[in-house]
């Protein structure tokens, strides 16, 4: 016998897709089927019961071995190493429930810690931009029932984010949208011919590095000015005529990916692109947002924001709260030096930063907490695994318009496994006590 | 004019912060009371003497005290933050927030400067002998109101994001400059003597640009409309003149549209 | 728990009548009892020459959910040299205009405020308003759900179907754990989905064919349908704009004839919300002018109506309301930055920074406004002190408020000090009017009567046993002249103690204990309705990016402490 968990949520990408069916053993320790997903999120549920799962904690011997602890053992030397650092830097957090993020602040708080989230290598300079000139921006429903005018500008969802456009941005029926992909117009911005961009009413080839030139132009066409013959390899017609194009739906998106957020010009493109949206409100309805990656890093950035102010890259050493990326943000913390100890949890970034930040981990006391064997736990001197978050344990999470979905829970972990938020409980009463606060 | 002059004895394992050398922090202190300052090591306290030597005594106001920092400080952020008088040298290069805050007096670093110098300047004399960072007179994130005031003089080279948000002040660079000059500004004006590369003057309200070298690719919102012959440190040459950003609101002066200006040497 | 009797200070309560007269209160299991049932253990606090008050109510404020973390996470520049190093168990707290919600907590606690409502809940993101509740310590709190813009609203009041829109509010109550009906520019934010608005109560709301007038009417009938605690709570059409009194003037109107029907002593059928952004005289900014009498004539003698201030504090600020075309006008006027998020079905929301200076006449006209508002009040049990915060200024500033409208003087110094003093004056009351508030009237329009308002008073806002244990003592004596004002502002920012719930939370102006505070909701109940149920499923089904059953909020995470107001509406 088996039983079926419905309106279950992918813990995968920022689409956080919350229609999910899946089959599970009567025991309700084996998960069988996963339906309504994409291959990408099925692969992930699925993934889940890997039969040669670590489930203990491992602690990286003299030899280059592992040894086999319990979590207290591993509780008891999270909360030493973060102790006794000067500049712990506590990275990851995007792909975890809020619960977890939540413990997660009240340790860092104690220790005197950096904390940051994976917004740090993709949708950080977002941020720099939105607190720079705002952001105007909607649920996804609203795209769905409204959005005329899409605009996809330097993403490619047909692979990073493969049901967005099935539930909210080109094929659904919404309540003014009843033609559903008839009823839009779509643009695609991108160097490459993307799969995305074979889909595109308009593809606009932008060359490499000049997103924020022809997002300029954009604008300088919407104020009937002047305009160079080419802008970053587009004719200046074509422009023109795609900035009407724009101007004459009733309800506009402009969605952007890491193809504008890490290459040159990084926040100010965004910040052109918030600007030509604002630009667009003086003559129809419009609104921008940002595809973000990891299931939950908004749902990160939303927490570190009402608990210290900051959405991410938080330096709480002094005791308070500051922020400036660029200072304390993870990248340059460990490529300058500035960070004496690095704990992760539900991120990667042995496999994502650059090979010299991944060198600076490898000499770092560290602790890696993260279901799967990865190149960060490889590099790390603590393996804490623990229960796949969004499979084995539910919480809450953050979609890419904000919206809080909450997760559910559809099999049990292995016997005897702890959850992201029972470990950092652990490690919390720990430190707790060692620094004299219980 | 008394000066203190503080020595890097024992230079930190990470990075120090030491907001507190400043004239205004040292005014009225004997030497002993300055070494009991506080500084900090990431999540430590620790004093100022625990580091740095420290001889001399402070004038009784920041106007009267002269600060001359020595010995490697290339790891010691925040030297000069928020000073309002008085002098600050440092013989070498130092790290970030140089001058942060500035509203008066003078602070030289005779080496380089990473980001964040003289962020949110407000008024003073900041001269960078060697190469300036990123962000050098921008404005704090976040902020709209960046440099509205005094002077920077970099004899080398500066980073990008030079006078973001800027509104008032001026920013001279003999070198050369990276990305992004002026970014949001409604003031003020930076004179590159060296050479520029791309997105000057993005999203430019008012305030004025002038480059004396090349730059590679110009903003499409800014228009050419003619030449002009301008004095820049008495000596006069010739200029294409550009307005902008043309895709960027406007204001209005007297019933007139206000532009920036961009100036390119012919 | 321990037990505490409060000596010999100056009591000011409503609830029972006292006016300064020298009392004891006694402190029992978390509730006020007489002083004799108290045992000998009870700890003794010394309130002599001071003044003793119940823990005062925010009634509207913005301090948790989506918009309000959209401003902390696009202004870094309002936390910059804010922060005071963490001490000991007590969380770390910065931010100004908005605040962290640790801050959130702690201010309004050492000001002597134990209980808050968050002002504007977009029901699509109740799981965050009540993640953000759950963090901010001490204050009990509840959370106004938008219905003014709700697209079941607006289905059902076209047909004039207040039994739907009944079971469709209880629902969505119960749902996102709310308090109350609220209305944010009914209509005119749905307009704002397609960039327009409603300015008037009799514009039509694009292509729903309903008008912001037949939305409030039918919310007020639905609302004493229920019988709920609170009244309907709006912030009507119009706000902010010069000559906008007479719209306001045509939204009180609609009260007009209707009678409160509830349990819970409250006498008003809509309360309207931040008053002084809606008391607006001229045709532009250069002939604007203040409109307070106008707008308080008519309050004073309508006994279905309470209001609340919305004082302007002459700081910089971050204006944020789910007034989504009000937000875009402003950022058109001061070109900063602007955010907006259009939520799908329910409502919208706009964040813009503003900053409210005293060198600015319009700024200092609305200052003038706010306060003639309460000078002006009748009866201080329906007029309410608000900054509407951080629209008007930060919560933080009612100390300032309490100030200027205590003392004429310091309002006198305020008035000489703005750089357009004469115009000001010509074009407002202020400068004539010398009525000081009184404690007691103080503690009428900052606890009994937004208890009374809110459906509470049987719980908190007196000081009569049996109540809620949430009790301030101010280091201020009601003998002695105020030489300076500025004590009365010292005395109000920082209490001498406070105890929430028989808890005591601030001594001597410093946060003790992080309490245990509670999320307040309103469950009501009505007859099985399967008519609305299908449109709900149906909803969701075609139209919402959520499924129906990752709706709710539930749970021990998102509301760990629950105190839920039982509303029976099935008779
Ligand atoms: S689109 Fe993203 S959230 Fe949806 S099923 Fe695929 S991986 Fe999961
Ligand atoms: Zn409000």
């Amino acid at each position: 016998m088996t039983k079926t968990v419905t309106d279950v949520v992918c813990p995968f990408c920022g689409t956080l897709c919350d229609d999910l069916e899946v089959v599970v053993s009567d025991d309700g320790k084996q998960l069988t089927e996963v339906y309504n997903a994409c291959v990408i999120g099925t692969e992930k549920f699925l993934h889940s019961q890997a039969k040669d799962r670590v489930t203990r904690p491992r602690l990286r011997q003299e030899d280059g071995s592992w040894k086999e602890i319990s979590y207290d053992e591993a509780a008891e030397y999270t909360a030493q190493m973060l102790a006794k650092a000067k500049k712990p830097l506590m990275y990851g957090w995007s792909s975890t429930n809020c619960e977890a993020q939540s413990m997660g602040h009240e340790i860092a708080e104690m220790v005197g810690a950096c904390v940051d989230n994976t917004a740090a290598v993709c949708h950080g300079t977002t941020l720099i931009a939105v607190q720079d000139i705002g952001i105007p921006s909607c649920t996804l429903g609203e795209i769905k029932n409204r959005a005329d005018r899409i605009l996809f500008w330097g993403c490619n969802p047909a692979h990073a984010h493969p049901r967005h456009m099935s539930r909210y941005s080109i094929y659904p029926r919404g309540f003014f949208t009843g033609k559903g992909q008839k009823s839009r117009k779509m643009i695609v911005v991108d160097p490459r011919v993307t799969d995305t961009a074979k889909l595109a009413d308009v593809h606009l080839q932008v060359e490499q590095g000049r997103d924020y030139e022809l997002l300029n132009a954009f604008r300088v066409a919407l104020n009937n000015e002047w305009l160079p013959d080419v802008v970053a390899g587009i004719p200046a017609e074509k422009i023109r005529e795609a900035a009407d194009l724009c101007k004459s739906g009733r309800f506009g998106i402009i969605f952007f990916g890491m193809g504008v957020t890490q290459t040159l010009s990084k926040n100010h493109n965004i910040d052109e692109a918030i600007a030509l949206t604002k630009h667009l409100n003086e003559f129809t309805k419009f609104s921008i947002m940002p595809m973000r990656g990891h299931y939950n890093v908004t749902g990160s950035g939303e927490v570190l924001a009402w608990q210290f102010g900051f959405p991410y890259s938080v330096d709480l050493t002094r005791g308070f709260a500051r922020y400036n990326p660029g200072d304390t943000s993870t990248i340059d913390l460990l490529a300058r030096g500035e960070a004496d100890a690095m704990f992760t949890l539900g991120s990667d970034p042995g496999a994502h930063f650059p090979i010299s930040c991944v060198k600076q981990i490898a000499q770092l006391p560290s602790v890696c907490i993260d279901p799967h064997q990865t190149p960060t736990s490889g590099v790390s001197k603590l393996h804490v695994p623990v229960a796949f978050c969004g499979v084995e344990v539910g919480g809450n999470a953050y979609r890419m318009d904000n919206v809080p979905i909450d997760m559910r829970k559809v099999v049990d972990p292995p016997a005897g496994m702890l959850t992201d938020e029972e470990f950092l409980t652990k490690v919390r009463d720990r430190v707790k006590q060692l620094k004299g606060l219980a | 004019m008394e000066t203190v002059t503080i020595t890097m004895k024992n230079p930190p394992a990470l990075y120090l912060e030491a907001d507190n050398v400043s004239p205004d922090k040292f005014a009225g202190k004997t030497g002993s009371q300055i070494a009991e300052l506080h500084v900090y090591e990431g999540n430590t306290t620790s004093t100022l003497g625990k580091y740095f030597e420290v001889s001399g005594n402070a004038g009784a106001t920041a106007a009267d005290t002269k600060i001359v920092v020595k010995g490697d400080v290339k790891k010691v952020k925040y030297l000069g933050m928020k000073m309002s008088d008085g002098e600050l040298v440092v013989e070498g290069s130092t790290d970030l927030y140089a001058g942060a805050w500035m509203t008066g007096g003078k602070l030289t670093v005779t080496g380089n400067v990473e980001a964040f110098a003289a962020t949110g300047m407000k008024g003073g004399e900041l001269t960078i002998e060697g190469n300036a960072g990123n962000y050098l007179g921008a404005a704090y994130r976040g902020d709209w109101r960046g440099m509205s005031g005094g002077r920077i003089l970099v004899k080398g080279n500066a980073g990008s994001d030079v006078g973001m948000y800027m509104l008032g002040g001026e920013i001279v660079i003999n070198g050369n400059v990276d990305v992004h000059v002026m970014t949001h500004a409604e003031g003020g004006k930076v004179t590159i003597k060296g050479n520029a590369k791309s997105k000057l003057g993005g999203q430019l309200v008012d305030g004025t640009i002038i480059v004396f070298g090349t730059i590679d690719v110009m903003m499409p919102g800014f228009k050419p409309v003619g030449t002009v012959e301008l004095e820049v440190d008495g000596a006069k040459a010739k200029f294409a003149h550009y307005i902008g950003d043309t895709g960027e609101r406007k204001k209005k002066r007297k019933g007139q549209i206000i532009y920036g200006n961009l100036y390119k040497k012919i | 728990m321990a037990e505490y009797i409060i000596k010999n200070g100056h009591v000011f309560d409503p609830v029972q009548g006292i006016k300064g007269d020298k009392a004891d209160v006694a402190i029992k299991d978390g509730k006020i009892v007489k002083d004799n049932e108290v045992s000998s253990k009870a700890k003794a606090i010394d309130a002599k020459g001071k003044t003793v008050m119940a823990g005062a109510i925010e009634i509207h404020a913005h301090i948790a959910g989506p918009k309000v973390n959209v401003g902390r996470i696009y202004r870094p520049e309002d936390k910059l040299f804010t922060y005071t190093p963490k001490k000991g168990n007590i969380r770390m707290a910065g931010g100004f205009s908005i605040p962290t919600t640790f801050k959130t907590g702690y201010e309004y606690a050492k000001m002597g405020y134990t209980t808050a409502m968050e002002a504007a809940m977009p029901p699509l993101f109740s799981r965050h308003v009540h993640e953000e509740i759950r963090d901010t310590p001490i204050i009990d709190e509840g959370a106004f759900p938008v219905f003014g813009n709700n697209w079941f609203v607006m289905e059902y009041l076209k047909n004039n179907e207040i039994e739907n829109t009944a079971a469709y509010c209880a629902w969505l109550l119960r749902a996102t754990k709310g308090y109350a009906i609220k209305l944010v520019n009914p209509g005119g934010t749905e307009a704002w989905a397609w960039g327009l608005n409603c300015l008037s109560v009799n514009d039509p709301v694009p292509y729903f064919d309903i008008t912001p007038a037949e939305i409030i009417k039918g919310l007020i009938e639905a609302n004493e349908y229920l019988g709920l605690p609170h009244s309907i709570h709006i912030h009507p059409n119009n706000l902010g704009n010069p000559g906008n009194f007479t719209t306001t003037l045509d939204t009180l109107k609609l009260a007009g004839g209707y009678k409160a029907k509830n349990k819970f002593g409250r006498d008003q059928v809509m309360h309207l919300t931040h008053t002084q952004f809606h008391s607006y005289g001229g045709e532009n900014w250069g002939n604007f002018e203040s409109k307070s009498k106008e707008i308080m004539d008519y309050v004073n003698k309508s006994k279905n109506i309470t209001i609340d201030t919305g004082n302007v504090t002459l700081d910089e600020t971050t204006t944020m309301t789910a007034d989504g075309p009000f937000e875009h006008h402003l950022t058109e006027l001061n070109h900063l930055k602007w955010a907006n998020v259009d939520v799908e079905l329910e409502t919208a929301a706009g964040v813009v920074p503003y900053i409210y200076s005293p060198d600015i006449k319009v700024c200092a006209i609305q200052w003038a406004i706010g306060l003639e508002l309460a000078l002006m009040a009748k009866d201080p049990m329906r007029c309410f002190i608000t900054t509407d915060h951080p629209n008007a200024g930060p919560f933080t500033r009612y100390p300032r408020v309490i100030k200027w409208l205590m003392s004429a003087k310091a309002r006198e110094a305020q008035i000489k000090a703005f750089k357009n003093s004469d115009k000001v004056i010509a074009a407002t009351h202020i400068a004539g009017m010398d009525r000081e508030i009184s404690l007691y009237e103080l503690a009428q329009m900052t606890r009994a009567g937004p208890a009374k308002s809110l459906g509470l008073s049987g719980m908190c806002g007196g000081l009569k046993p049996g109540m809620d244990a949430d009790v301030v003592v101010y280091d201020f004596s009601p003998d002695k002249p105020v030489a300076n004002p500025d004590q009365i502002e010292a005395a109000f920012s920082r209490a001498a103690h406070v105890f929430k719930s028989g808890v005591e939370v601030v001594t001597n102006g410093e946060v003790v204990n992080n309490g245990n505070k509670r999320t307040i909701w309103v469950n009501a109940k009505v007859k099985e309705n399967p008519q609305v149920m299908r449109d709900i499923q149906e909803k969701f089904l075609k139209y919402y990016s959520v499924s129906q059953a990752n709706y709710e909020s539930l749970g021990h995470h998102f509301v760990p402490n629950p105190y839920a107001i039982e509303v029976d509406a099935t008779q």
